[in-house]
């Protein structure tokens, strides 16, 4: 039986190629991270993932139900509630793993888009939480947007992003803004799996000093590289 | 959770009056913001302060 070889020319198998290249399965589902990774900053960001999904799952039957529901019923006013203490959590959580990883200059080591995609998932997820405040259809969205609505009209996006008007404010709402939301925090997961955890300072300065200057220019030493420590029993 | 419920546990606080803000200068900021804040900066310490539940095993076992 004749085996023929896989084309190069293919797309498919150019972006598996590169995908595998990028995020091989080890990196991208690994079973052992480094001991500094033991730390509540990432548990923050992990409860800001699980924050995340509760809001897309509650929200998913906020807009399938309607307004209607979610401010008569009492399993409405649940479902809204859940909705909205998940987003304060998800702020509260994400902000508090922001500030951790600032601090660690969590950038170092090539990991500038890791750092990058998180800081604005925080600036989109706002817009994102402001356009769900004047879509509630109540008075409280009605006080909210006509403030916001001075604010936007002041710096000139009041012409294109109109917070009175429901219709523009509520497809902002479940669908461009949660979408580019989702797509950031993927991009960061990803990211984080491919560059690793960024390490403390003085195991930074220590590797360094231990290795030799890296031979390819333009390419930056991390503990990426670096095999991964197991959790667990000890071996 | 009915209109009854929700009233019983909205009674714990008493709400019905205008928010309670902090004016100084050009910053104003409710007071119920100004909790959250506080208990950012809280939680965020006690992140750096606590020690991880068995970080000190796997330093040892990991090395």
């Amino acid at each position: 039986m004749s085996v023929v070889p896989p084309s190069k020319s293919s797309w498919t198998a150019r972006t598996r190629e590169r995908a595998v290249d990028a995020l091989p399965p080890e990196k991208l589902l690994p079973d052992g991270q480094p001991t500094y990774v033991a730390s509540w900053i990432y548990v923050f960001g992990v409860a800001t993932l699980a924050s995340l999904i509760v809001i897309v799952g509650s929200g998913a039957i906020l807009s399938l139900k309607g307004p209607a529901w979610w401010h008569v019923t009492g399993v409405g006013h649940f479902f809204n509630s859940i909705h909205l203490w998940a987003v304060e959590l998800f702020f509260f959580t994400m902000v508090i793993h922001l500030w951790g990883k600032y601090w660690m200059a969590a950038w170092r080591g090539g990991r500038a888009r890791v750092w990058v995609t998180g800081a604005v998932t925080f600036v989109v997820a706002i817009p994102a939480a402001l356009t769900g405040y004047v879509s509630q259809q109540n008075f409280d969205a009605q006080w909210i947007s006509t403030q916001a609505k001075d604010g936007l009209n002041s710096v000139g996006v009041g012409a294109f992003f109109d917070v009175t008007d429901f219709g523009q404010m509520y497809s902002y709402h479940v669908l461009l803004l949660p979408t580019a939301v989702i797509a950031l925090v993927v991009a960061h997961v990803l990211l984080v799996r491919r560059h690793g955890v960024v390490p403390p300072f003085t195991l930074e300065a220590k590797r360094l000093a231990a290795q030799p200057p890296p031979v390819q220019e333009g390419r930056a030493t991390s503990a990426a590289d670096a095999p991964p420590v197991r959790h667990g029993a000890p071996s | 959770m009915n209109f009854t419920a929700s009233g019983t546990v909205g009674a714990v606080f008493n709400l019905n009056h205008p928010a309670h803000v902090v004016h100084w200068h050009f910053i104003q900021l409710s007071v119920a913001n100004i909790v959250v804040l506080a208990a950012m900066l809280v939680v965020f310490a006690l992140a750096l302060v606590l020690p991880f539940p068995g970080a000190a095993r796997r330093r040892g076992s990991g090395s």
